[in-house]
């Protein structure tokens, strides 16, 4: 999609733009597990979590709308967008399984989130900065409860080690995309001292590596076709059913108000 | 337009009596979400929302425009203010007090990194005072509040927590 070179003010607008979509999406599979989570607290975590990504999506998709310039707004952004304009990773879009599939994903998720977050803090963006800066609050606790519950499983009974091992394996394959920058990513750095991915990427192991080996939980071997298109807006074939669910009240009734 | 003769301070004083709409015991000058009050012309107040989802971030805004409105002014504006982002050390030592009678522990000093992940800090019950608490439950009926019960009273209670 993004063939052209993007200059450095929508190179912004865009990497805004991706992450309205990865907290969008992210909420939005956490909302499909409301009521479904197999204990109270974890129940009260999923929701506040969810509420927490979607504030989250709210920011990013308001200030992107402004950057853009054209009039659009944050609802616009969520809910009268294709599919082939969303450009979240393809691991949040990921269909829900098990209790141990979330906390994988999540856990998979969050902790490059936060490093991002934290790079965000330096950058030359004061708006989006201080969007991070807010964020990472919220994603470190998010972090600190996932990690806490994928040590219980990982170090729990045989059968709750050989299944989220199992959802270890499962999504591995979608990590390498963190790291696997386009043009936007690239222009983003260098005009607003932007995440250096490669940095991340080492950071996230070796954090990743810590963190399985207190549950553990084997480190899969690395992949050698990882996935990635989600930057490129090449979706996996679940995100049509996810945005079709999202989506559907204001594709029905446009412009509905309560 | 004419200039408001009305001072920053006593729009804030009237902000004094708007309600948080989730802890209704507390105002929101109490939980110091109202970051300034710029008269020049118009009125314009900074409010610090508290988290990215909280629900009541909107409430709270259409109440301040409320009770401006109903004092007489027109021209009243809210601008969202992230930075530096809310933290629950500016709970004034009042409404910490506040909200112990009203049954909910008050949270912790000094929130981040240590307060976040420092473990299990002793939390003392609002009703007999007992450190003896046991977590109940990380996540309770807001996003700010977790679940507690007191070993002592044996009485369940909240806790705001540290952010």
């Amino acid at each position: 999609m993004n063939r052209i070179k993007p200059d450095a003010q929508l190179a912004l607008r865009l990497y805004v733009q991706r992450l309205g979509d990865n907290a969008l999406i992210t909420g939005q599979r956490m909302i499909e597990r409301v009521a479904g989570e197999p204990e109270l607290e974890a129940e009260l975590a999923n929701a506040n979590f969810a509420l927490d990504y979607l504030g989250q999506a709210r920011m990013y998709y308001s200030y992107a709308a402004e950057l853009e310039g054209a009039g659009r707004n944050e609802d616009d952004f969520a809910y009268a967008r294709n599919d082939r304009e969303f450009q979240n990773f393809l691991l949040v879009e990921q269909p829900n399984g098990h209790f141990g599939d979330a906390v994988v994903r999540q856990v998979l998720f969050d902790s490059f989130y936060l490093l991002q977050l934290e790079a965000l803090l330096e950058c030359s963006d004061q708006r989006l900065a201080e969007i991070a800066a807010r964020a990472a609050k919220e994603i470190r606790y998010h972090l600190q409860h996932v990690s806490k519950w994928l040590i219980r499983l990982g170090d729990g009974t045989s059968e709750s080690n050989a299944r989220v091992s199992e959802s270890l394996a499962r999504y591995w394959r979608f990590a390498g995309e963190f790291f696997a920058g386009d043009e936007v990513d690239d222009k983003f750095r260098a005009a607003f001292n932007g995440p250096d991915l490669s940095a991340l990427a080492v950071t996230w192991q070796s954090n990743i590596d810590a963190l399985l080996a207190v549950a553990t939980l084997t480190v899969p071997a690395d992949i050698e076709h990882p996935v990635s298109g989600g930057r490129a807006g090449l979706h996996s074939e679940h995100f049509g059913f996810l945005l079709a669910e999202m989506q559907h009240l204001t594709r029905s009734y446009p412009g509905a108000t309560w | 337009m004419v200039g408001i003769d009305v001072s920053a301070e006593t729009i804030y004083a009237w902000l004094a009596a708007v309600p948080d709409p989730e802890i209704p015991v507390l105002s929101i000058t109490d939980l110091g979400i109202v970051r300034e009050v710029i008269v020049n012309g118009g009125v314009t107040v900074a409010l610090a929302p508290t988290y990215s989802g909280c629900p009541a971030t909107e409430v709270i805004e259409q109440s301040v425009l409320d009770k401006l409105h109903s004092k007489g002014l027109k021209d009243v504006a809210i601008e969202r203010r992230l930075s530096p982002p809310w933290t629950t050390d500016w709970i004034t030592d009042g409404a910490r007090e506040k909200l112990r009678e009203y049954g909910i522990a008050p949270p912790a000093r000094a929130s981040g990194k240590r307060a976040l992940l420092g473990g299990n800090r002793a939390i003392a019950c609002p009703r007999c005072g007992s450190l003896e608490s046991t977590l109940v439950s990380q996540f309770g009926s807001t996003a700010c509040k977790a679940a507690y019960r007191c070993e002592d009273c044996l009485e369940p209670f909240e806790y705001f927590k540290c952010i």
